[in-house]
């Protein structure tokens, strides 16, 4: 009796099969690398022109007042401080709109309310940074910080921190509103078991539960506002003197890279006001990244496991 | 038995009327209710307030704006080169991004391990996602615009670097993070019973994915794509570097060619003549301003609807 045995099949498929997997992965890999590539790009790009920079120019002019390349006044301290005033005033507005927001929608909207007041929020989000601008210049400085504030300049880094804060009320309340729909269900009802209500559930046991979501989101949206151009470029003004006063106008560091962009056609005229703008991209790049990291790490750090 | 220590039921009676003090319940509720209605508040009044200013052009000259040029006198400057321009590079952006980013986002999703390779690359996407836009202006600016000018490729000289293929390549570049992570996100969302019953029935990786995977993500990939692009439709900021014209003098010349028109004549966007407009001291202008802002927005919406449109239409085809 001989036991009857399975055809020998090769399962490895046919070549031409095979090949054609692998020349697609290879394919779709490359398509993936292309995202190092980009980033080696805006490192190389920012760093070798920023160094040209660095070497052509005095570093003392870097102590003269006020920020003025065409002149060789290369304060980089005010345009910080500016954007700095900048960022400020806009999470005064986003934090505790965004915040708020996303506590609403996670504890309290019913199904029909959400469905009606969450795309809202998605639409303020579609909305181009440069009609903001616009808005912060037409709308909210004339009709708002100019009525409340007389002596108010008729640019301002308040409407700018304004308008940035708008842009950013999307950002936060969408990040945090992930973070509290994360936490379980039991907590909420182990504290409505306890006979807590709603608010105190909600600000108590969600919000401390999803703290560290919400702190990533706060980070996210500083780094957001920080290199946020188009608000600022149309209302924030083009003083490059260093200005402490929210109510009077100042260039930041997006700003000046916009307006050295706009300044003449031939930006790539001039050469040290030139490639002061890559300086500038630089001290952005750098920050911004920092913000990204140190939120994504205070994400994996705090975050309670369940 | 009259001094015992409080029931459950006295406790939980004691803590049911503290909850008197509902004032302070309703107080936080409203607080919070307003926080978010203030989103639509904001929403309202900057659009009330943009038509309101926009209403003097529609009156005047109806929608005869958009298609004349551009011109330095308010009475007859118009933003047709800008529409074009935005189209131009939404399709350009079309082109190259959403192919590049749907073939990343499956490499990292169907075909990568997950090692630390992987793990580096899909936090370096998240970190480009987070890189202000005009720092890929400031590429741009670099690769694009300088590099070409000063002739370092044989082909590109004597072309001049501030074309819209500068500017397209700019965008491209600055949605393709977003796009990889929302095409990863809908891949991450087929289930994997889905792969499982084609590998079952002897089909490869590549057969798999495009025969079983991208059917069912479709939908999801084609609502991030829009999102993503209409990103790429507003911004102003990496245009400004990437050489695209902000001046009123704008010339192309007629018989420029498909390909001399991406390569060689000057180009403008919608966003951008919005933002040179928005510069001018005229009151005329900020008129005009708002005019175009609602042009924009209307062409924005209209991307959206058409994609929500075709993407529900999709998802009704595949429940039958």
């Amino acid at each position: 009796m001989t036991a009857s045995v399975a055809p020998l099949v090769d399962l490895s498929g046919d070549r031409r099969r095979r090949r054609r997997e692998r020349v697609v992965k290879r394919f779709f890999a490359v398509a993936a690398g292309l995202s190092i590539f980009i980033s080696v790009m805006i490192v190389v790009a920012l760093v070798e022109e920023a160094w040209k920079f660095l070497t052509q120019i005095d570093l003392a002019q870097f102590g003269l007042n006020g920020w003025f390349p065409r002149r060789g006044r290369f304060q980089i301290l005010a345009l910080l401080t500016h954007s700095l005033i900048i960022t400020a005033i806009s999470m005064l507005v986003a934090v505790p709109f965004g915040i708020g927001s996303a506590i609403y929608l996670s504890e309290y909207a019913r199904p029909r309310t959400r469905r009606f007041l969450k795309p809202t929020l998605e639409v303020l989000a579609g909305i181009p940074s440069v009609v903001l601008g616009f808005f912060a210049l037409q709308f909210i400085t004339p009709s708002i910080v100019r009525r409340v504030f007389e002596s108010a300049d008729s640019v301002n880094l308040l409407a700018a921190g304004i308008g940035v804060g708008i842009l950013i009320i999307p950002l936060v309340a969408s990040v945090s509103e992930d973070a509290m729909r994360a936490v379980p269900r039991a907590l909420r009802e182990a504290s409505y078991g306890l006979g807590a209500k709603r608010w105190h559930t909600a600000l108590r046991v969600v919000v401390p539960a999803a703290f560290s979501g919400i702190v990533a989101a706060v980070i996210l949206g500083i780094s957001r506002a920080i290199g946020e151009t188009m608000v600022v470029a149309l209302a924030a003004g083009l003083n490059g003197v260093l200005n402490l006063n929210p109510l009077d106008g100042g260039l930041t560091m997006t700003g000046a890279v916009a307006n050295l962009a706009v300044g003449s056609d031939q930006v790539a005229g001039d050469v040290a006001a030139f490639q002061s703008l890559f300086f500038i991209g630089l001290v952005l790049f750098v920050l911004t990244l920092t913000l990204n990291v140190v939120s994504e790490r205070v994400v994996r750090r705090y975050r309670q496991r369940y | 038995m009259a001094l015992s220590a409080p029931t459950a039921t006295e406790v939980v009676a004691v803590s049911l009327v503290r909850g008197r003090r509902s004032w302070l319940n309703a107080g936080i509720t409203g607080a919070l209710f307003f926080t978010l209605l203030s989103s639509l508040i904001i929403l309202i009044t900057l659009l009330a307030d943009t038509i309101a200013k926009a209403m003097p052009v529609f009156q005047e000259r109806g929608l005869s704006f958009v298609f004349t040029g551009l011109s330095s006198r308010v009475e007859t400057a118009g933003i047709v080169q800008g529409v074009i321009g935005s189209l131009a590079l939404t399709a350009f952006v079309i082109v190259v991004a959403f192919p590049l980013g749907t073939a990343a986002a499956i490499f990292l999703e169907e075909y990568a391990r997950d090692s630390r390779w992987t793990r580096f690359i899909n936090a370096n996407i998240r970190n480009l996602a987070g890189v202000p836009s005009i720092v890929y202006g400031i590429l741009g600016l670099f690769l694009f615009v300088k590099l070409i000018n000063q002739g370092l490729f044989d082909i590109a000289a004597g072309i001049s670097g501030r074309n819209l293929v500068a500017g397209g390549l700019t965008l491209s570049v600055l949605v393709l993070p977003i796009m990889i992570i929302t095409t990863a996100e809908a891949l991450r969302a087929v289930p994997s019973s889905i792969r499982e019953a084609s590998f079952g029935v002897g089909a490869t990786k590549w057969e798999t994915i495009r025969s079983h995977v991208l059917p069912v993500a479709l939908p999801a990939m084609l609502t991030g794509a829009v999102l993503t692009v209409s990103r790429a439709f507003g911004e102003t900021a990496p245009l400004l570097l990437a050489g695209a014209v902000l001046s009123q003098y704008f010339s192309v010349s007629a018989d420029a060619g498909f390909f001399g028109l991406l390569t060689d004549q000057p180009y403008t966007a919608l966003p951008l003549i919005i933002y040179n407009f928005a510069r001018q001291p005229e009151a005329e202008f900020i008129q005009l301003t708002a005019a175009s802002i609602l042009v924009l927005l209307v062409m924005l919406l209209s991307v959206n609807a058409i994609a929500i449109l075709a993407r529900d239409r999709m998802e009704e085809k595949r429940k039958i």
